[in-house]
């Protein structure tokens, strides 16, 4: 799952059959400092209660589908939680490896 | 399957049902070298990991499934190990 930002909403009348009802909403992708990050895509809502402006994240490829009521529809990413809190550590516990790490490329 | 480091924590209230109970971990992934790619999940932790762990992440819906014991569900990443050592080229 990755975070995104729900930037907009989608209107589709005619849709392949199991789609219906299934809200649609454009999503900014954002990286892990919650920056924009790569194209806008538009999310099937599997939380039913996401809008505009709201840090989501999403699912991503086969298993967006598998979110929503009806399992077998063409859906390829879809909004499984509404954010409340990112939690990024910052301080030492993140510049401390806890595993040994033993490569040509560190120095361990 | 890669391995990555806790960086962090999402809480989340509202969320879909097969995500109920379960600890949310920013996950970022390393190279070689042991260091942060900027390449991020979103994983459910399955080993009680922690901020600063240096993590096993399993990316597959179907094995993602089968240990949560879902069906359908929607996870695909997934946290399965905490890492002691790894070796790389010797």
């Amino acid at each position: 799952m990755k975070l995104g930002r729900v930037i907009g909403t989608v209107v589709a009348t005619c849709r392949y059959e199991g789609l219906e009802g299934v809200k649609l909403l454009v999503v900014q992708p954002l990286d892990e400092s919650l920056k924009p990050d790569g194209r806008p895509q538009v999310a099937a809502d599997a939380t039913a209660q996401a809008g505009p402006g709201e840090l989501v994240f999403v699912v991503a490829s086969r298993e967006a589908a598998q979110a929503l009521p009806e399992v077998f529809v063409p859906v390829d990413l879809a909004i499984t939680g509404i954010v409340d809190e990112v939690a990024l550590e910052t301080g030492p516990r993140r510049q401390q490896p806890t595993a040994r790490w033993r490569s040509p490329a560190s120095k361990d | 399957m890669y391995i990555g480091k806790v960086i962090g924590s999402v809480v989340s209230t509202i969320k879909i049902s097969h995500l109920e109970g379960r600890t949310l971990l920013l996950v970022d992934q390393l190279d070689l070298g042991g260091k942060e790619t900027g390449a991020y999940d979103i994983a459910v932790d399955t080993v009680q990991a922690g901020p600063g762990d240096t993590v096993l992440v399993m990316d597959e819906g179907n094995g993602a499934r089968q240990i949560l014991g879902l069906d359908p569900g929607a996870i695909r990443t997934v946290v399965v190990g905490v890492v002691d050592e790894v070796t790389v080229g010797g």
